[in-house]
């Protein structure tokens, strides 16, 4: 059980500040509570600021991944890691909001670009704040 | 108790068992398929598969697994696909509350049903304290 896990593990990539995660697989919840873990490991790791997650090949998003998803952006604002979700499908973006998940406090961005972006500005923003 | 409309006439495509996660991401492709077949629309596609994955996993998490039956048919004119979630867990206590906004018996966010039936056309349900839970779902566009 646990190889066929580890077979499917989802790759972190880090690029200067950031994390970048695609998800291109279809999770089921366990590869969903992996990813989490997963992440905040790699976030506590590197010191990353930002986690760009890029959904745009999920097809769908229920409630389990969509809670997965905005718990883990509360639990990387605690350790200091801003995360922005990209490239949502407008299919899924219509079926959270009618299932009832608005995912309050998830940033989005329309791609990766815009993502890091808006990551980028962040970073500038509290650094200057300091 | 709500009687499950049923139609002779229907056609089955296909039926699984639920007992592993994956199982579930399967269906949910085969469900997304099957609403391709059907020529439904990139969006009711979504809605359908979103929310048999709700019903999987509540079968999965509090009913033990149990049985996915995917149909096809006419309802009320409209060409349909028809999903039934059965399992023999525990049955639903009160199925208003179940029902609603909100309530979790625990492990979820509570957007299991009323989610699931806020995606889809009809919606039905059957419960039996002891004896198990039948959900059917169904869509057409």
């Amino acid at each position: 059980m646990n190889t066929e896990l580890h077979e499917k593990r989802i790759p972190i990539i880090k690029i200067g500040n950031f994390l970048i995660v695609s998800i291109q697989v279809d999770m089921h919840d366990k590869l969903a509570i992996q990813l989490q873990s997963q992440i905040l490991e790699e976030i506590e790791k590197t010191g990353a600021k930002g986690v760009l997650i890029d959904i745009s090949v999920l097809e769908m998003v229920d409630s389990f991944i969509g809670r997965m998803l905005s718990g883990m952006a509360s639990m990387a604002a605690i350790m200091d890691a801003a995360v922005v979700i990209v490239g949502m499908q407008p299919a899924v973006a219509i079926t959270l909001v009618e299932l009832g998940l608005e995912m309050p406090g998830v940033d989005t961005a329309l791609n990766m670009e815009k993502g890091m972006e808006m990551l980028e500005k962040r970073i500038a923003d509290e650094e200057y704040e300091i | 108790m709500m009687q499950l409309t049923s139609n002779t006439n229907w056609e089955t495509i296909d039926k699984h068992l639920i007992k592993t996660e994956h199982d579930i991401v399967n269906v949910r492709q085969q469900i997304r398929f099957c609403a391709k077949q059907l020529n439904m629309g990139i969006i009711n596609q979504t809605r359908i598969t979103t929310a048999v994955s709700e019903l999987l996993r509540n079968m999965y998490n509090y009913g033990e697994g149990g049985e996915v039956l995917i149909q096809k048919g006419m309802v009320d004119e409209h060409n349909a696909l028809i999903i039934t979630c059965s399992d023999q867990g525990p049955g639903i206590d009160n199925l208003e509350l179940a029902m609603s906004d909100g309530y979790t018996s625990g492990k979820g966010m509570g957007y299991g049903l009323p989610g699931a039936k806020r995606l889809v056309d009809r919606f039905e349900i059957e419960s039996e304290k002891n004896k198990g839970t039948i959900v059917r779902i169904m869509k057409w566009n």
